[in-house]
C-alpha cells in the first residue's frame, strides 16, 4: 500500500537469559510503513537482524488482535505504548514520527522476572488464580442456566471486570509493581455474580495472600494501572476488593 | 491414482436411532472404579476450550492429569479470540428451536460431509454446556429480568446463540481455565506451560507419552501416561496469513500423523468473508470482523472496473450490490463460503477496491440513515473501533474494506465416535479432530464443539479405553521413549545445522502464497498438480537454505518457528493431495471444474460421500487413503440453495 514511511532509531533491551546481565542496544530501522502494527515493525527488525547474522529480539505475542494478553512491552516508558485502551499488537506505527527514537523494554517487576530480551515470566498470575479465582463447580453439577437469574446491571458490571486479559500492564505501570487491579478484576467479577457468593470470603483472603507471597507491591491509589490497562478495567474494582477483604477479614475473625 | 485401502474405517458408531445412541452407549461403555481412577494418568496437550475443559473434567473425576501448552499461560489459547458466540438448543426464546433442529442445521451447513451420530450428540450436550458455563460464573449477556439473552447468528432462522459482548471465546476459555486451575490447586492437574509437543510415544501400538521441548531452557522432556489427549487446534497457518494466532501450528497433530494417526479431510478449510484486507508485505496476520456485521452492512463493488473514485462519490447507479443481485432471498446473509467466493469472483474480474484491488466494500450508510449512528454504535461500536485502529478509516463515514481470509479448518486427525484416533490411547478433541463440521462450519459452532468434546464426551469415552486396555507402566527410559526423544532432538539439530541464507518467515510467506493461490477459496486440477511440485521444491530449498539463529538450549523463537514451518511444508502437500483427489465441490472445498451453470458448488454424493483419512508412509511418499463411508439416515442430502 502506498502511504508514508518513517525512519526510526530503536533502543531495545537485550538480555541472553534469566541470569545474564542485560543492556540496551541501538538499531536503525529505515522505511517503516506507518500502516504496520508495532509488532510487525519488530518482525521487520528481526528479519534485518537475521540477514546480518545477529540473533533476533525475543518478544511474547500470539493472537495479534488484542485479546490473548501475551504481548507486553514498555514503549517509551509506557506499558503497551502511548494509545489508550490498546495492546502493543494493536498499536500502529502511524502513531510515531520520522526520526523518532523508541525505547523498548520488558515489563519491570520482581514478580515478573525477565527470561530473555523482552520476554518475562508471568506465571505468578496463574498461581494467584489457582489460589481461589474460580467457582468450585465440577462438570455435571450445574443447574439450568436460567435457574440463576442475574440482573442485567450486575451482569454488565461483572463483564466489565471479567474483560481483564491478564497481560500484566497494570503491574508494569505501577511504581510499586502492585497486582491489585488484576486481582480485583477477578474478585469483583465473582463477588458481583450470585454464583461466586458461597466462596466469596475465602477467595479474597487467599488471592490477596498469594499476591503478597508472589512479591507484588502494595497499592497507593495512583491509578497508573487503570491508565495503562488495555481492557479498561476500572480502579473502582480495587475499592471493591478492599471492601471484600475487610468484610472477609471480619467474618473470618468472628 | 490414489492408493486406497480395501477395508473401510470402523467409526464405532453405536446401533439404534440417532436420538438414543449416546444415552445407550454411555451405559454400555465400561467404567473405571472411582478408587482406581487415581491410578491412571492422562496427558492433555493444549489448553483451549477442548483442552482446558478436558483437563478440568478428567481431574475432577480423579484421574491424574498433565496439561501442556506453548503459551506462557493456559489462559491464552486461541479459543480466546472467538467473538460471536456459542450455539445451544435451549429454545429459551420459544422460537421453534430443538436438539433436532440444531442437529439438522449443522449437518446441512456442513454440506453433508459430517458424521450424523457425532453431530446429534453435539446438539444434545449443547444445553449442558450453557448450564456448566453459567455455574462457573461466565457473564453471558442477560435480559433486564435476569434471564439469558440470545441472538441470531450466521443466518440461522432461530435465536440460539449465547454471547458475552464480542468476547464470548474469552469468557468461555477463562471459565475452563479457572476450572482447571482449581484442579491445579488440588494437585490433580500438573501444569506445563511454555512446552511444545514434538513427538508422540507409541508403545506396543498404544499412545503412551509425549516428548516436549521446554521453550525456556531448550531441554527436551519425556512425559508418559496411560492416554494422550490432543487438543491442539487447527492448521490455518499453513496459509501463513490467517485469523489464527501466530503460534497456532500443525506440529503436534502432524507428528502424531507420522506416528500412524490418520489425517482426515485436510482440504476442508474455511475462508471467512469479512476480514480486514492485507495492507502490505510485512503483514503478519489477518483480523476478523465479526460475521454479525453483515446483518446491517451491504456489500458492494463499483459497476465499472477500475473506478478509482472515493466510495462516497460513486452514485447508486454505479454500484453493484452483487450478493443482493445474485442471492435475492438471502442477500448479504449468505453462508460464509458463498460470500467469500462471490467476493473473490468480483476481485478476480477486476472490480476489487483499495490499492491492492483485493477488497470489497461493506457499507453501513443505509443502516445509519435508517437507525441512526447511535444504534449502529451500540451494536457494533467495538468492531468499528478496532477497524479504525487498524486501518485509520472511520467506518461511520466511509465503507469498510473487507476481504476473505483463512479462519478455521474442519479437517483434522481422524477419530471414531469415542474421539479416539486409529492409534489406541490417542484421543483428539476440538478443532484438531475432523468430526463434527463436515465440509463447512456454521458460526458459533466451534466453541460448542470444543466444550462438548472436553466437558461431556471425553470424560466418558476415555474410561472405556482405560478400563479395557492392559497398560503396564512405561518408564522414561523405555526404548520407545528414547527413540522418540532422539528423533525430536535430531530434527532440532538438523534445523540449526542448515545455516543457510533465508529467514524462516520468508519461507513461511512463500508457502502461504502458494497455498492461497492454488489451494484457497477455489481449486482446480492443474493448479493442484502444479502446487504439489512447488511445495516439494520449496521444502527442499528450506532444508538447504533456512537460517535459524542461536542455539537449541535457550529460549529461541527462530527455532520454534522453524520447526513449525518445517511441518507445514510436509502437511501442505497432504492438503493439496486431498483437494486433488476430491473431485467435487462441497462446503469450504470448491473445485472450479465442479460447479453449476450459476457458479454454485456441485457435490457428488455418489462418489464422494465419505471421510478421506490418509495414512502416512514417509515424507514425499504417496499416502494411503482410508475411507469412512457416510450415511444420512436422518437428514437426507439436498442441494444448498440461497437464491
Amino acid at each position: 500500500m502506498s502511504g508514508d514511511t518513517i525512519n526510526l532509531t530503536l533502543k531495545i533491551w537485550r538480555q541472553d537469559g534469566p541470569d545474564a546481565p542485560g543492556e540496551f542496544r541501538q538499531y536503525k530501522l529505515d522505511g517503516v510503513s506507518t500502516h504496520m502494527s508495532f509488532l510487525e515493525m519488530l518482525d521487520v527488525l528481526n528479519e534485518q537482524l537475521v540477514a546480518s547474522s545477529e540473533e533476533p529480539v525475543a518478544f511474547d505475542h500470539d493472537c495479534r488482535e488484542g485479546i490473548c494478553g501475551m504481548c507486553s512491552l514498555m514503549i517509551n516508558g509506557q506499558a503497551h505504548g502511548p494509545d489508550k485502551a490498546t495492546t502493543t499488537c494493536q498499536l500502529h506505527m502511524r502513531r510515531f514520527s520520522d526520526g523518532d527514537t523508541i525505547t523498548i523494554e520488558p515489563w519491570r517487576a520482581s514478580a515478573f522476572p525477565v527470561l530473555r530480551d523482552l520476554v518475562v515470566d508471568r506465571s505468578a498470575f496463574d498461581r494467584i488464580i489457582e489460589s481461589g479465582g474460580y467457582v468450585s463447580v465440577s462438570t455435571g453439577n450445574a443447574p439450568d442456566g436460567n435457574a440463576i437469574p442475574v440482573p442485567g446491571n450486575k451482569q454488565e458490571k461483572a463483564m466489565d471486570a471479567a474483560a481483564c486479559i491478564g497481560c500484566g500492564a497494570c503491574v508494569a505501570a505501577c511504581k510499586n509493581a502492585s497486582a491489585m487491579l488484576f486481582v480485583s478484576a477477578k474478585v469483583s467479577q465473582l463477588a458481583i455474580l450470585p454464583q461466586g457468593v458461597p466462596e466469596r470470603n475465602a477467595r479474597v483472603l487467599n488471592m490477596v495472600a498469594k499476591m503478597d507471597e508472589e512479591g507484588f507491591g502494595h497499592c497507593t491509589n495512583t491509578s497508573e494501572c487503570e491508565a495503562a490497562c488495555p481492557a479498561e478495567i476500572s480502579v473502582s474494582n480495587i475499592a471493591r476488593l478492599n471492601r471484600e477483604y475487610l468484610r472477609a477479614s471480619i467474618v473470618a475473625g468472628s | 491414482m490414489v492408493r486406497v485401502a480395501s477395508e473401510t474405517l470402523n467409526s464405532r458408531v453405536p446401533d439404534g436411532p440417532v436420538e438414543t445412541k449416546w444415552d445407550k452407549h454411555r451405559f454400555n461403555m465400561k467404567l473405571v472404579n472411582p478408587a482406581n481412577k487415581r491410578k491412571f494418568s492422562v496427558i492433555v496437550v493444549g489448553t483451549g476450550l477442548a483442552g482446558g475443559a478436558a483437563a478440568a473434567s478428567l481431574a475432577e473425576l480423579g484421574y491424574h492429569v498433565k496439561s501442556f501448552c506453548y503459551q506462557d499461560s493456559p489462559r491464552r489459547a486461541h479459543s480466546i479470540a472467538a467473538q460471536g458466540g456459542i450455539n445451544a438448543a435451549k429454545n429459551y426464546p420459544n422460537d421453534g428451536d430443538s436438539i433436532w433442529r440444531l442437529f439438522y442445521d449443522t449437518v446441512k451447513g456442513g454440506d453433508y460431509r459430517a458424521r450424523e451420530a457425532n453431530v446429534y450428540r453435539l446438539a444434545q450436550v449443547s444445553n449442558n454446556i450453557i448450564d456448566q458455563c453459567v455455574a462457573q460464573g461466565v457473564p453471558f449477556a442477560r435480559e433486564y429480568g435476569g434471564t439469558l439473552a440470545n441472538r441470531s447468528f450466521g443466518g440461522a432462522q432461530v435465536s440460539r446463540t449465547f454471547y458475552c459482548r464480542g468476547q464470548t471465546g474469552q469468557q468461555l476459555l477463562l471459565g475452563a481455565y479457572q476450572a482447571m486451575m482449581r484442579q491445579v490447586h488440588l494437585g490433580k492437574v500438573e501444569l506445563f506451560a511454555r512446552r511444545e509437543m514434538l513427538e508422540l510415544v507409541v508403545v506396543d501400538g498404544l499412545a503412551r507419552g509425549i516428548i516436549v521441548r521446554n521453550m525456556v531452557t531448550g531441554q527436551l522432556e519425556t512425559h508418559t501416561a496411560d492416554a494422550v489427549v490432543l487438543c491442539t487446534g487447527g492448521y490455518g497457518n499453513v496459509y501463513y496469513l490467517s485469523t489464527n494466532a501466530k503460534g497456532c501450528n500443525v506440529t503436534a497433530a502432524w507428528r502424531c500423523h507420522k506416528r500412524g494417526a490418520y489425517f482426515a479431510n485436510p482440504c476442508y478449510t474455511q475462508i471467512h468473508p469479512t476480514c480486514i484486507p492485507v495492507s502490505g508485505d510485512y503483514q503478519s496476520k489477518l483480523t476478523l470482523m465479526s460475521e454479525s456485521l453483515r446483518n446491517d452492512g451491504r456489500v458492494w463493488v463499483p459497476k465499472n472496473s477500475g473506478d478509482k473514485r472515493r466510495p462516497s462519490d460513486i452514485p447508486e447507479e454505479d454500484r453493484d450490490y452483487y450478493l443482493e443481485r445474485r442471492y435475492p432471498s438471502f442477500g448479504n446473509l449468505v453462508p460464509r463460503d458463498v460470500a467469500s467466493r462471490a467476493a473473490k469472483e468480483r476481485c478476480d474480474s477486476g472490480y476489487g477496491v483499495g490499492d491492492s484491488g483485493l477488497a470489497v466494500y461493506l457499507d453501513f450508510a443505509d443502516a445509519i440513515r435508517r437507525d441512526g449512528e447511535d444504534t449502529v454504535r451500540k451494536k457494533y461500536g467495538n468492531l468499528f473501533h478496532m477497524y479504525e485502529k487498524i486501518t485509520a478509516d472511520n467506518p461511520y463515514q466511509t465503507p469498510m474494506r473487507i476481504f476473505p481470509a483463512v479462519h478455521y479448518t474442519m479437517g483434522g486427525l481422524w477419530v471414531d465416535y469415542h474421539l479416539m484416533s486409529n492409534v489406541p490411547g490417542l484421543f483428539v478433541l476440538g478443532e484438531a479432530n475432523f468430526s463434527d463440521h463436515g465440509a463447512n462450519r456454521l458460526g458459533a459452532s466451534a466453541l460448542m464443539q470444543g466444550l462438548s468434546d472436553g466437558y461431556f464426551v471425553i470424560p466418558y469415552t476415555i474410561g472405556d479405553h482405560l478400563a479395557k486396555t492392559a497398560l503396564p507402566k512405561v518408564a522414561e527410559d523405555h526404548p520407545a521413549c528414547v527413540e522418540a526423544r532422539q528423533t525430536a532432538e535430531n530434527r532440532l539439530n538438523q534445523l540449526l545445522d542448515v545455516r543457510g541464507r533465508r529467514s524462516v518467515d520468508s519461507f513461511h510467506r512463500e508457502l502461504g502464497l502458494l497455498m492461497w493461490e492454488h489451494c484457497g477459496m477455489a481449486r482446480n486440477k492443474s493448479g493442484l498438480e502444479t502446487v504439489v511440485g512447488q511445495i516439494q521444491d520449496l521444502r527442499d530449498q528450506f532444508w538447504k537454505d533456512v537460517r535459524v539463529m542461536g542455539d537449541g538450549d535457550t529460549l529461541n523463537q527462530s527455532l520454534e518457528k522453524a520447526g513449525r514451518v518445517a511441518d507445514f511444508m510436509e502437511f501442505a502437500e497432504l492438503l493439496a493431495t486431498d483437494a486433488l483427489h476430491r473431485e467435487e465441490s462441497c462446503g469450504g472445498h470448491f473445485r472450479e471444474e465442479y460447479q453449476t451453470a450459476e457458479g454454485e458448488a456441485q457435490r457428488n454424493d455418489d462418489d464422494y460421500s465419505y471421510v478421506a483419512a490418509w495414512e502416512h508412509h514417509g515424507v514425499g511418499e504417496e499416502p494411503t487413503l482410508h475411507k469412512e463411508p457416510l450415511t444420512f439416515d436422518n437428514v437426507p442430502p439436498t442441494t444448498r440453495s440461497y437464491k
